[in-house]
């Protein structure tokens, strides 16, 4: 059970992150929602990283049982995490400045009084 | 080795380095001038163009090809990222990259008087590297890389007037919906990866069980994809972008929205192709699914399209429905699967990404053509503008013919396929989709009543045709779109056929990736 408690924090996450997206009706509060969902899309790929019993690929710092590679575990979805951080701030810093040119254009961030755009 | 077998081999990693190198140097080229920076744009996409050709005619005579990034031998831990390029990859290539060469043709006079052109051009091969990307790679999370860069690239282009508070405010819809889309895709991968121990697409078709976990999978993937592909009901998005765009950019989101549907494709036929094909989920079921999707997706955009007065959002609604046919081609393909109008089907809907591309894009062009022109996008305050715009009026009827699927265009030789086939499975459905196809021709021929007939406004007696570069990038598409349509047979033979056919024979795919190590 305890193991599970990360992958509940992920559904967590999500699911507040998705609600924050849907509902909320300040374009900020809809950044936040994204950021969240990503941030549980992030734990989720750490988590599944972890092994049990698992050897840091760190070459110079092996214990003395330890053979290359076996044992190590092969960082793959530290990697993926990375970069998924690293596209997140790219997304999000566009996201942003496109929040400031709505706010300079309409002179608010409520999505009710933003659409212009009907039909 | 001669030198060209040498490019050829090289060509997959070439065919993204160059744009995204390309993109990077035009900042510091346009402080030679303006002029330079705009030739120098056009060689870029002209030789990736060239190298994507060069690569086309490889795979389609020998078949799929591979390039490997990183380690070469699979003593170490192996550490890499495979390129796979089979028929379909190489089809969605052709078509990006001769969109992203024409964008790039066009923009030269159209976004002339504006500022900040480096970043556009900048942001412009940003995109194109991203959607061939996309359509290269054979890499799961590779291809998630590739789409965020896509996505973010045509959201800044999508805003690229930020004065104007829809453009910013369309943008915005399209950063959400490909930003949530884009996580949705990533914890796809991740689940897959969790179960499966790899990343790459054929390794894992190989081994994938369609546990509970794959389901879900495959529903995010397929969502998330669908979503930035524009299918109904989550085509909320499209519209808007579609028509606050530039219309240069209009051209290749075109391309990049296909580049999802590609991504649709792949996932359907190639990561879960072995599910279908042992039967452990009826393809019967996911086919009627998507067939009843593209049916609502035909008849909203047409419907849509009907009410609209804004120029480039009444052509928006017309893609959302050329993309419902698409998808029908598709959805009967996988219904029927293993019959012979089912591979007709799929023949179809393949070639229909090619003729919609060319036919929605060329209407764009001549939107944006008016737009230059007049400053108006409204369809009730223009009218007499075939007097002074001939050429760019002439391209419209060329465009209106091939979008509501008239012979000789390039649009009737797909729908046609289409049509046959769908009217095997059931004749409703091709009714509804050629009534529809007859509500878009009624819905062009009153633009073009309203646009280019009637009487002589005085606002517009001094209305000059467009420059030189605008008429030759909507010339290079009317003489394409003609030429598909006088020798359709031979383009679905060579191109449309080979490319159908990859999306079957998943085996193969899987097969060339086992056979260098897999992983």
């Amino acid at each position: 059970m305890i193991f599970n408690i990360p992958f509940i924090a992920v559904a967590a996450l999500i699911i507040i992150g998705l609600y924050a997206v849907i509902f909320r009706k300040n374009l900020i509060k809809t950044v936040i929602g994204i950021t969240i969902i990503e941030s549980g899309v992030n734990l989720f790929l750490i988590t599944l990283g972890y092994r049990e019993g698992g050897v840091p690929p760190i070459y110079t710092n092996l214990p003395e049982d330890v053979s290359i590679p076996r044992g190590m575990v092969l960082p793959v979805p530290q990697a993926l995490t990375l970069t998924s951080i690293v596209i997140g701030v790219a997304v999000l810093a566009l996201m942003l400045s496109l929040v400031i040119h709505i706010y300079r254009v309409y002179g608010t961030l409520d999505v009710r009084r933003i659409r212009r755009l009907r039909e | 080795m001669t030198s060209i077998e040498y490019i050829i081999d090289h060509s997959p990693a070439l065919i993204i380095a160059i744009p995204l190198l390309g993109a990077f140097l035009t900042p510091l080229v346009s402080r030679l001038g303006s002029r330079i920076r705009n030739v120098f744009v056009i060689i870029v996409a002209m030789l990736t163009a060239f190298l994507v050709f060069l690569l086309a005619s490889d795979v389609f005579s020998d078949g799929i090809r591979t390039y490997i990034f990183g380690s070469q031998d699979l003593t170490t831990p192996v550490v890499r990222i495979l390129f796979e390029v089979d028929g379909i990859s190489i089809f969605m290539a052709i078509i990006s990259v001769l969109l992203s060469l024409l964008a790039a043709i066009y923009s030269w006079s159209f976004m002339k008087k504006y500022d900040g052109l480096d970043k556009y051009y900048t942001l412009l091969l940003l995109m194109t590297a991203g959607m061939l990307g996309m359509e290269l790679t054979g890499d799961m999370f590779n291809f998630f890389v590739f789409l965020e860069i896509t996505s973010i690239s045509s959201c800044a282009l999508i805003a690229f007037w930020t004065h104007k508070g829809e453009a910013v405010e369309a943008g915005f819809k399209y950063i959400v919906v490909s930003a949530v889309g884009a996580l949705f895709v990533l914890f796809a991968v991740a689940l897959l990866y969790g179960q499966y121990n790899a990343l790459n697409i054929a390794t894992l078709a190989n081994t994938i069980q369609y546990s509970f976990l794959d389901k879900i999978a495959f529903v995010l993937l397929i969502t998330a994809l669908g979503m930035k592909a524009g299918l109904v009901p989550m085509h909320m998005w499209l519209p808007d972008s579609y028509s606050q765009a530039p219309s240069s950019v209009t051209l290749i989101l075109v391309g990049a929205t296909q580049a999802s549907l590609y991504g649709v494709f792949r996932m359907c036929f190639t990561l879960y192709g072995g599910v279908f094909a042992d039967g452990i989920l009826s393809s019967m079921t996911v086919g009627w699914f998507i067939v009843v999707l593209a049916l609502v997706t035909i008849l909203i955009g047409v419907t849509m399209a009907i009410i609209q007065t804004d120029f480039k959002r009444l052509i928006a609604y017309a893609a959302v429905a050329e993309l419902g046919y698409m998808f029908l081609g598709i959805g009967v393909g996988l219904t029927a699967m293993g019959t012979s109008y089912g591979k007709t089907a799929l023949d179809g809907g393949v070639f229909h990404i090619l003729n919609d591309a060319l036919d929605v894009g060329l209407l764009f062009l001549v939107a944006g053509s008016i737009y230059y022109a007049t400053k108006e996008r409204d369809l009730d305050r223009m009218g007499g503008l075939a007097r002074n715009m001939r050429y760019t009026s002439m391209f419209f009827i060329i465009g209106l013919l091939a979008v509501a699927g008239m012979p000789p265009m390039n649009g009737f030789a797909s729908k046609l396929l289409i049509y046959e086939s769908t009217y095997q499975l059931s004749p409703i459905l091709s009714i509804i989709a050629i009534l529809s196809s007859i509500l878009l021709l009624a819905v062009f021929v009153k633009v073009f009543h309203s646009v280019f007939m009637g009487p002589e406004l005085p606002r517009f007696r001094d209305v000059q045709e467009v420059p030189r570069s605008m008429l030759l990038a909507m010339g290079i598409i009317a003489l394409i779109i003609i030429v598909i349509g006088l020798i359709p047979g031979i383009v679905v033979e060579n191109i449309v056929q080979p490319a159908a056919n990859s999306l079957v024979n998943h085996l193969d795919y899987i097969s060339h990736v086992i056979s260098i190590g897999g992983v």
